[in-house]
C-alpha cells in the first residue's frame, strides 16, 4: 500500500490550528470531579477565552476561575496571587476542590505551585462553618509543551498522583476515559454496571457540563468524581485507561505502580474491533459473559454495516482532531469500508501513524496519509488534492468542507456551529452505531441533494 | 445577597436609590480567584484590530491565543478575508528557552510573500513578553525586506486589562495614519471609529452618510482596509463609537492631525438619529440636515408600526444588560424603554468613571449597576431582579439559559445587524423572539410556581 501524494511540506508558522493549548484540556477534566473549581494560574485572559470556547461547545456555564496576574507578578513571582484567588475560590464556592492548572506566563516564570500550594495549605484560613481545606489539585500544563489532550491527561493524572492513595482493596474498577463526550460518559458507567462492576470513570463531566435545567444557578453544579472514590482507586482490582497515545497511561501507569491495581488498556473503545477489545477486558476482570444487550446491539451494528456496505464502498475520507479520537475514526472507517486518505492532528504524540497503519492494513484499498503536527491550512491543501467523498472531525474543518463540498459528520471537540456536541455518542457498539448512520446518511443525503432526479428511495 | 460579592468588589457594585451617593470603582485589576467575564490585553488589541481584512494578523506566542480568536467574530469585509485566518507562530518548548525571534522572523517570511497583505500586525502575547523577544526589531527588519508595514501590536496578556489593549491596539492604528495620501477627499468627509461591521453594521451606517453627502474615509476597523487607514487623517471629523476601543486613536489623530471626533451610537433610534444630527450639524450644512431629518422620518415610518406591535408584547417585561462598553448600555436602555420594558441591572467589562455616572443618571431607581462582574453576582441579581430577558455575550448566555431567562446576544459574535433602524427592528424582533418562547412556562423556575398554584 502506497499513497503517491506530494511530499510533506513544512510551515514554519501555524495557520488556523487543528489543536488548543494544554490548559483548556486541563480545564474539561476538572470539571469532571465532584465539587472542583478548575484555576489557571496566569494572566486573565486565558479563563476567559477557554470559558468561552467551553460554553460554545457544551452550552452550559462553564465558570473557570483565575489568578489574574498582574506586570508586578510576572516580575516577581505569581504566588500571593495564587494564594489570594485560592482563598477567594474556597470561600465563595464552597469549593470542594480546586483544579490548579499552569499557563505559559507561570512556566516561564518558573512559579513553583506545589511550593505555593504547600505554604498556601500551612497558612490559609477558612471562612464560617469550613473546618476542611478543600483538595488542591495541580497541574503543570505549560501551553507550549504540547496540546489540549494531553493537558486533559495531565490534569487527570495529577489528580490521582495527588489524590489516590494505595488502600484497602475493593471489588471496583477504575475507569480512565480521554476526551470524551458526557454522553459517552453515561454510556461507559452503563456498561460498566451492565457487567456487574462498580465503576470509578475519572474525569466524569457528564452532569457538570450537561446539565438538566434548573431552578436556580448550581454555583458547584453537582456530579462529577466524587473525591472518596478517587482517593480510593488505588485499592480498585483493575484500571482501564481507555487511550492509544502514552499519556492516556499515565494515571493508570501511575496506579499500577504505586498502588499495584492491575492496568488494562485495551484502547479507545472506537468501532467494532477497538470496542470487541473493551467488552474482553471487561468480561475479563468481571469474569462474566457480555450481556445478551450488548451482543444484541454488536448483532444489529454487523447487520447495519452490510445494509449499507455499497453506499460507502470505495469512499475516502479525511479526519482530524486529537490523536486518539482520530486513530479510533480511522480504525472504524477502514472497517466499513471507507478509506481514510487523510488522518490528521495538530498533536504530536508518538505512535500515531503506527497505530492507524495497524488499523487500516488489509482493509483500506490506499494506506492513510497520516500527518502530525499540522493545522488547517495545510490539511486544506492536501484534501484539495485528495478530494475526499466525507470529512469527519469537529467544527473547525466547517469552511474547509464547504469549499470541497464534501460533507462534514460532526464528531469530537470542539462542535461550535451545531447544538448538542455534548450528546454525540462515538464509544461501543451503540455509538458506532450511531456514528454508522451518520456516515451513510451525510453521503445519501449528498448524492439526493445533487442528483436532479430527486429519488424517494435509496 | 451580600453572601456572594467578595468585600474586594463592593465598590464596583452600586445600586441606584436611596440616599447613597453615586460612586463606583473601575479600571481596577480583576480580583484573583473571581470568575471574571474580562479578558486580557491581548484580547482587546486582537478585537480592535481584527477587522482590518487585508492585513496579515500574526500572533506572536503558544498556540492558545490563536486557537482561541480564530474566526472568533461576525466582522464582515466586502472583499479580502484575511482577517479570517488565524496565524500564530505557535511557540515551543525550544523556544521558550532559545526565544522566539528567529521563528517570527521565518514566519513572517513565509505568510507575507504567500498571503500577500497590505500590513502587518505581530501581536506579543504573554511569554513574549517574559522570554524578551525583541519584536519591534523584527518587525523593523522585517519591513524593511517585504516593503510593506510590519507593526508590532505590544498586548502581552498580563500588562493590564482589555482596555490596555485598546489602547496598543490604537498606537499600532496610529503608526499608519498619516502615511498615504489623501487627494481627492471631499470635505465633508468622515472616519468610521470603533464600528467592527457585526453582520453588516458599518454598510448600514455609510449608507446613511452617504444620503446625507457625507463621504467615509476609513473604516475603522469593521471592513477594514490598510490604504484607508493610512489616509485617515485626511477626514474633516472622526465618529467614535464604543467609546472604549478606538477613543485613544481618536485623541491621537486630534492631537497630531487636528481631527475633531464625536463620540457616537449607531444603536437604538434615538441614538442613530442623534448620531446623523450631529454629522449635519458639524459640516454646518442645512442640505444634509433636511437630508438627515428626512433619512430619519423614513426610516422610522418603515419600522414604527412593526416594533409598536412587539412593544404590546414586551411591555413591563424586565431587562437586564452586561455589555463590554457603558457607551453601548445608555444606547440598550433607551431601546428597552423604547419597547416598553424597565432595565432592572446595568454592567459593563470596561466601564469608565465618566460612563458609570451617566449610567446612573439615565437608570431609574432600584437598577443595580456593576462593574466587571462574575457569573456569581450576575445570577444572584437576574433572580433578585425577577429579569425577562438578559443582554449579553456567549459568556453569559448559559447563565440565563440555566436560570429559565430570555437572553439576546450583543456582543462581537452576533451575526444579526443591530444598528442602524433596521438594526433596532432586528433588536426588538430578538428581544420578541426569547421573551415570547413557550419554553419559559416549563422550565423550573417558571413552572415551579405555576404547578404550586394549580395545586
Amino acid at each position: 500500500m502506497k499513497n503517491n501524494l506530494a511530499p510533506k511540506r513544512d510551515y514554519v508558522s501555524s495557520t488556523n490550528a487543528c489543536k488548543a493549548c494544554m490548559p483548556l484540556g486541563a480545564c474539561i477534566a476538572f470539571k469532571g470531579i465532584e465539587g472542583c473549581v478548575p484555576f489557571l494560574h496566569g494572566s486573565q485572559g486565558c479563563a476567559t477565552y477557554m470559558r468561552r470556547y467551553l460554553i460554545s461547545h457544551f452550552r452550559e456555564p462553564v465558570d473557570i476561575a483565575s489568578s489574574a496576574l498582574g506586570e508586578g507578578e510576572a516580575v516577581f513571582g505569581g504566588g500571593p496571587n495564587l494564594k489570594q484567588g485560592l482563598v477567594n475560590v474556597i470561600n465563595k464556592y464552597q469549593a470542594k476542590a480546586v483544579g490548579i492548572a499552569t499557563t505559559c506566563l507561570t512556566e516561564t516564570i518558573g512559579d513553583n505551585v506545589p511550593a505555593i500550594v504547600k505554604e498556601f495549605m500551612g497558612e490559609a484560613v477558612l471562612e464560617g462553618s469550613r473546618t476542611e481545606m478543600p483538595a488542591l489539585i495541580h497541574a503543570a500544563t505549560p501551553s507550549y509543551a504540547a496540546t489540549h489532550m494531553e493537558g486533559f491527561y495531565a490534569a487527570v493524572a495529577a489528580t490521582v498522583a495527588q489524590l489516590a492513595e494505595p488502600g484497602p482493596r475493593h471489588e471496583g474498577v477504575n475507569l480512565l476515559p480521554g476526551l470524551i463526550s458526557p454522553a459517552d460518559i453515561r454510556y461507559l458507567q452503563a456498561v460498566a454496571a451492565d457487567f456487574g462492576l462498580e465503576a470509578t470513570l475519572l474525569p466524569d463531566y457528564s452532569r457538570p457540563l450537561d446539565a438538566p435545567a434548573s431552578l436556580s444557578y448550581e454555583i458547584l453544579p453537582q456530579g462529577g468524581t466524587p473525591l472518596a472514590a478517587i482517593k480510593a482507586m488505588g485499592g480498585a482490582r483493575a484500571s482501564l485507561a481507555l487511550g492509544w497515545t502514552p499519556a492516556s497511561q499515565d494515571a493508570g501507569r501511575d496506579l499500577a505502580e504505586r498502588c499495584g491495581v492491575s492496568l488494562h488498556s485495551p484502547g479507545l473503545p472506537l468501532g467494532l474491533r477497538a470496542s470487541d477489545e473493551f467488552f474482553a477486558a471487561l468480561e475479563q476482570i468481571s469474569g462474566k459473559p457480555t450481556p445478551d444487550k450488548h451482543a444484541l446491539e454488536r448483532g444489529r451494528l454487523l447487520d447495519s454495516m452490510v445494509d449499507g456496505h455499497k453506499y460507502l464502498s470505495g469512499k475516502r475520507a479525511v479526519v482530524y482532531g486529537e490523536q486518539d479520537l482520530v486513530i479510533g475514526l480511522s480504525a472504524f472507517l477502514a472497517e466499513i469500508g471507507i478509506t481514510p486518505v487523510l488522518c490528521a492532528s495538530g498533536g504530536r504524540a508518538v505512535g500515531f501513524g503506527e497505530k492507524i497503519s495497524e488499523f487500516c492494513e488489509g482493509l483500506t484499498r490506499q494506506a492513510p496519509r497520516v500527518e502530525a503536527g499540522i493545522d488547517f491550512y495545510r490539511i486544506a491543501e492536501l484534501s484539495r488534492e485528495l478530494k475526499p467523498d466525507i470529512i469527519v472531525g469537529h467544527s473547525k474543518g466547517y469552511n474547509m468542507a464547504r469549499e470541497l463540498g464534501a460533507p462534514l459528520v460532526r464528531v469530537g471537540f470542539p462542535i461550535h456551529d451545531r447544538i448538542g456536541g455534548q450528546r454525540v455518542r462515538l464509544l461501543g457498539y451503540q455509538g458506532a452505531q450511531e456514528l454508522y448512520d451518520r456516515l451513510v446518511n451525510a453521503l445519501l443525503a449528498k448524492k439526493q441533494d445533487d442528483s436532479d432526479v430527486g429519488y424517494g428511495y435509496l | 445577597m451580600s453572601q456572594v460579592i467578595f468585600a474586594e468588589r463592593e465598590d464596583q457594585i452600586y445600586e441606584k436609590g436611596g440616599d447613597k451617593p453615586f460612586r463606583i470603582s473601575c479600571d481596577k485589576q480583576s480580583l484573583a480567584g473571581a470568575v471574571s467575564q474580562r479578558a486580557c490585553v491581548f484580547c482587546g488589541s486582537r478585537v480592535v484590530l481584527y477587522p482590518i481584512a487585508d492585513a496579515l494578523h500574526l500572533i506572536h506566542g503558544p498556540i492558545g491565543c490563536a486557537s482561541y480568536t480564530w474566526d472568533i467574530r461576525g466582522a464582515l469585509s466586502s472583499g479580502p478575508e484575511l482577517h479570517r485566518y488565524s496565524f500564530s507562530t505557535d511557540l515551543g518548548e525550544t523556544d521558550v528557552i532559545f526565544g522566539g525571534e528567529s521563528k517570527l522572523t521565518r514566519a513572517l517570511d513565509e505568510l507575507i510573500p504567500l498571503h500577500k497583505p497590505k500590513a502587518a500586525f505581530v501581536y506579543s502575547t504573554c511569554m513574549v513578553g517574559l522570554i524578551g523577544d525583541d519584536i519591534s526589531a523584527v518587525c523593523k527588519m522585517a519591513q524593511r525586506r517585504h516593503g510593506i508595514p510590519v507593526i508590532p501590536v505590544m498586548s502581552e496578556g498580563f500588562k493590564g486589562n482589555k482596555r490596555a489593549g485598546y489602547y496598543a491596539a490604537c498606537a499600532a492604528m496610529f503608526r499608519l495614519v498619516g502615511t498615504g495620501d489623501t487627494t481627492g477627499i471631499p470635505p465633508m468627509s468622515v472616519n468610521l471609529l470603533g464600528d467592527f461591521n457585526l453582520a453588516g453594521e458599518i454598510w448600514i451606517i455609510r449608507k446613511y452618510l452617504e444620503r446625507m453627502g457625507v463621504s467615509v474615509v476609513a473604516n475603522i476597523t469593521g471592513d477594514g482596509r490598510v490604504a484607508d487607514v493610512q489616509r485617515a487623517h485626511g477626514a474633516a471629523l472622526n465618529l467614535v463609537q464604543c467609546s472604549g476601543s478606538t477613543m485613544e486613536l481618536a485623541k491621537m489623530m486630534q492631537e497630531t492631525h487636528g481631527i475633531p471626533f464625536k463620540r457616537v451610537s449607531y444603536l437604538g433610534v434615538d441614538d442613530m438619529a442623534q448620531a446623523l444630527y450631529d454629522v449635519a450639524e458639524f459640516f454646518e450644512s442645512e442640505e444634509a440636515m433636511a437630508k438627515a431629518r428626512e433619512l430619519v422620518r423614513g426610516e422610522l415610518s418603515e419600522i414604527y408600526p412593526r416594533l409598536m406591535e412587539l412593544r404590546k408584547d414586551l411591555e413591563g417585561k424586565r431587562a437586564a444588560l452586561y455589555v463590554g462598553g457603558a457607551f453601548k448600555a445608555f444606547s440598550l436602555i433607551k431601546s428597552f424603554r423604547l419597547l416598553g420594558m424597565k432595565v432592572v441591572l446595568a454592567g459593563s467589562q470596561t466601564g469608565t468613571q465618566e460612563d458609570y455616572e451617566e449610567l446612573a443618571e439615565i437608570c431609574e431607581p432600584g437598577t443595580v449597576i456593576v462593574d466587571d462582574a462574575n457569573p456569581l453576582e450576575l445570577m444572584t441579581y437576574l433572580i433578585e431582579k425577577d429579569v425577562d430577558v438578559f443582554v449579553g455575550g456567549v459568556k453569559e448566555r448559559p447563565i440565563a439559559h440555566k436560570l429559565g431567562i430570555g437572553f439576546v446576544d450583543h456582543n462581537h459574535e452576533r451575526k444579526l445587524a443591530l444598528e442602524g433602524f433596521v438594526g433596532m427592528l432586528n433588536f426588538a424582533e430578538e428581544v420578541h423572539a426569547t421573551a415570547l418562547s413557550p419554553v419559559w412556562r416549563f422550565t423550573p423556575r417558571k413552572a415551579r410556581p405555576r404547578l404550586e398554584a394549580l395545586s
